[in-house]
């Protein structure tokens, strides 16, 4: 198989998984639309175009759009950093969603039991107790993991599935207000509340109508600045780097292979655990059942698709912001149910993850070198 | 408790059981293969859809089942495209099809039917009807057992006998003929089963189908016999209890069939929990009870019921020596 050019590699690989999964959604657009099955010069086509515009102007046409574009971007940057810090040190972790719910309650005892005097105080420690509690949610996997071999992915499955219905039993049974029939906890004091993008001075010339996203989406921006100072930039960062290239090599240049595996995971269950103060903090003001919504399963395709790169993270996240914000306008406004970005999003993660060899292959044919070496 | 109450919980565990006894055996053939499957999820679910949506047109559950193979295998083929042929990440594929199904289901269903993505109701010979054995009502007055055979072995539906029969069926396959013997090599070490001049290629995409066909059954049992349609996101995460039964039996099938009684078990006394307060006198929140198939599992990773021993080559793409 030829060999790519880096740029190629970077840019190409992930742009074409891309167009394919955008393809074969129109594709799905095409044959659910009523008038299918038919002829080319049916209504079919127009309604995928439509489609297409309602998706564009929903997400990026206006600032009001550009506010739930971000808001969704800032819980896609959390959780992608996350599956990204771990994916380096060879870790499959698809434990984000149990980890941001898990995340989601350390968020809401900090902001519950402790009286803040100000907001950026309640921030400071609604943050650190939702990254504690994500990575601790991380933290058994990963021990049974590094000492006992058990596969990470099946257990951070397990510990989704787990983690939701503590949540559930917690807010059925313990957080729940005494007269409140919804399971949720109680709102949290007004003190909490974060500063949205249409209250803070300056940005509120652009943002004018009310919008979800608020200042989480600047700790998400030093997060991803930190993650890459860590991975590319310390000691740990290379030694993560290095494990999850050849964990044996690693092993013999003396790193510790349990203590890459517990650090690098317990960094992911807090940057996934880190991302309630986006929704829960920010948003919804009390913690509700499922609060993440998915957001931590699209970290995956967010990471695969930003190339396990922070920058890439942060583009991802902001493109997957569009398609979240896009299908939920596409659902209110034509047929089509909201559930087609799970499809994108499976799509996307299908042909950059595990499809990513083919679409290597199809480049490979343009790339291949104009006169083959002599000696093959 | 008393033993009707007992008959009516084993009851429900055999029909809550069967479709995690069929994925739990679906994913048996994969992973024994060499192939991991996080897919039985988005398999079973997508085989639901399309047996909930053409048992309705057709009026026929059987040939609605075979949609249901039919749309399972898609997937199948796909997963098996994406980590054998191009040798991709086999988690990642298993991921990303559980996605594509979840969402998919709910379009094409909304598309066709207008009923917010569930299809119409089921009834008649639409469904998997139950039948009763032989005797069932004739031994009915013979104590303790004639009551145990009447309500619990007799009257369930066609796949609840078919999932049982496919366990001894299974080992049979595994451990007395030849393909059997090839499918656990290829998974343990798939260069000696490709030095002896079988391929293997052909032996996991075969593996690959055996657990769509599988997965296709379970499906097709969740929209027609456990239930009377398909809804959006029926399967519950079933697909992924199924796995837990596989790595809770260490990959073998009589082990499978236990698992997956006791997390069918389980499921049964989640639905019932004032019987766990009148016999234990403790009341056990229903979420710790759905919980507990996920904590047992964990509990066997740890190490405390014996090591597991997944197939050794699990994951890994074979790479043909040139």
């Amino acid at each position: 198989m030829t060999k790519l050019p880096v740029w190629a590699d970077v840019v190409l690989v992930p742009l074409i998984s891309l167009l394919l999964a955008i393809f074969f959604s129109g594709v799905v657009i095409y044959l659910i639309s009523p008038d299918s099955p038919a002829t080319l010069e049916n209504e079919s086509w127009k309604a995928v175009l439509d489609a297409g515009r309602i998706v564009v102007e929903g997400s990026m046409g206006s600032p009001y759009a550009w506010g739930y574009t971000l808001y969704y971007a800032t819980s896609f940057i959390f959780t992608g950093l996350a599956v990204t810090v771990a994916f380096h040190a060879a870790m499959f972790n698809i434990g984000g969603e149990g980890q941001a719910q898990l995340g989601g309650l350390g968020v809401a005892l900090a902001c519950l039991f402790i009286p803040w005097p100000h907001w950026s105080l309640a921030l400071l420690g609604a943050g650190v107790g939702a990254a504690l509690f994500g990575a601790a949610w991380a933290a058994i996997p990963a021990w049974m993991q590094a000492k006992r071999g058990s596969h990470i992915v099946i257990t951070t499955i397990m510990f989704n599935y787990i983690g939701a219905a503590l949540i559930i039993y917690l807010l059925v049974y313990v957080l729940r207000p005494v007269g409140q029939m919804d399971p949720a906890t109680a709102n949290f004091p007004p003190a909490t509340h974060l500063p949205t993008l249409h209250e803070i001075p300056g940005l509120n010339l652009i943002f004018t109508k009310k919008v979800p996203a608020n200042v989480s989406l600047f700790v998400a921006l030093v997060a991803c600045y930190l993650v890459w100072v860590l991975l590319w930039r310390t000691q740990l960062g290379y030694e993560i780097r290095a494990f999850g290239k050849s964990p044996e090599a690693a092993k013999y240049a003396g790193i510790s292979g349990t203590r890459i595996i517990m650090v690098s995971m317990l960094i992911s269950g807090g940057l996934s655990g880190l991302m309630s103060i986006n929704n829960v903090m920010g948003e919804s003001g009390r913690l509700l059942q499922n609060s993440s919504e998915g957001a931590g399963f699209i970290g995956i395709a967010v990471a695969l698709m930003g190339r396990n790169h922070p920058l890439g993270v942060l583009l991802a996240a902001i493109l997957f912001g569009f398609l979240y914000q896009g299908g939920a306008e596409l659902g209110l406004w034509t047929s089509i149910p909201i559930e087609l970005r799970t499809v994108v999003q499976g799509l996307v993660i299908l042909f950059t993850g595990a499809l990513d060899q083919m679409v290597r292959m199809m480049l490979g044919l343009v790339f291949r070198p104009a006169r083959k070496p002599e000696a093959a | 408790m008393d033993y009707a109450t007992l008959l009516q919980i084993l009851d429900s565990t055999l029909r809550l059981a069967t479709p995690l006894l069929l994925a739990c055996l679906a994913g048996l053939y994969s992973e024994r293969s060499g192939i991991f499957d996080i897919g039985l999820e988005g398999k079973m679910l997508v085989a639901a859809m399309a047996t909930g949506a053409v048992a309705f047109y057709s009026g026929n559950v059987w040939i609605g089942a075979l949609a249901g193979i039919g749309a399972s295998m898609i997937l199948a083929l796909v997963h098996g495209l994406a980590s054998i042929t191009f040798r991709g990440n086999q988690l990642i594929s298993g991921v990303a099809l559980n996605f594509v199904a979840s969402g998919i289901t709910v379009l094409i269903a909304q598309a066709m039917f207008g009923q917010g993505g569930r299809t119409p109701p089921l009834d008649g010979a639409a469904r998997f009807n139950p039948i009763t054995l032989p005797f069932a009502d004739s031994l009915a007055s013979v104590p303790f057992v004639g009551p145990l055979y009447r309500e619990v072995i007799s009257g369930h539906t066609a796949l609840v006998y078919v999932a049982l029969a496919a366990v001894p069926l299974t080992w049979w396959l595994l451990y007395r003929t030849r393909y059997g013997l090839r499918l656990r090599a290829v998974g343990e070490n798939p260069a000696s089963v490709d030095t002896a001049g079988v391929s293997v290629t052909r032996l996991r995409y075969s593996a690959v189908a055996i657990t769509g066909i599988l997965c296709g059954l379970a499906g097709a049992y969740m929209a027609a016999g456990l239930q009377a349609g398909f809804g959006r996101e029926m399967t519950a995460g079933r697909g992924y209890i199924a796995l837990a039964a596989l790595i809770f039996a260490n990959w073998l099938p009589w082990r499978a069939l236990g698992a997956t009684m006791l997390f069918g078990f389980l499921q049964a006394l989640a639905l019932r929990p004032d019987v766990i307060e009148r016999t234990i006198h403790v009341s056990i929140p229903v979420p710790a009870l759905d919980a507990m198939p996920y904590v047992l599992t964990i509990i066997v990773l740890f190490g405390f019921v014996g090591k597991p021993q997944p197939p050794r080559a699990g994951g890994e793409p074979y790479i043909k020596e040139r």
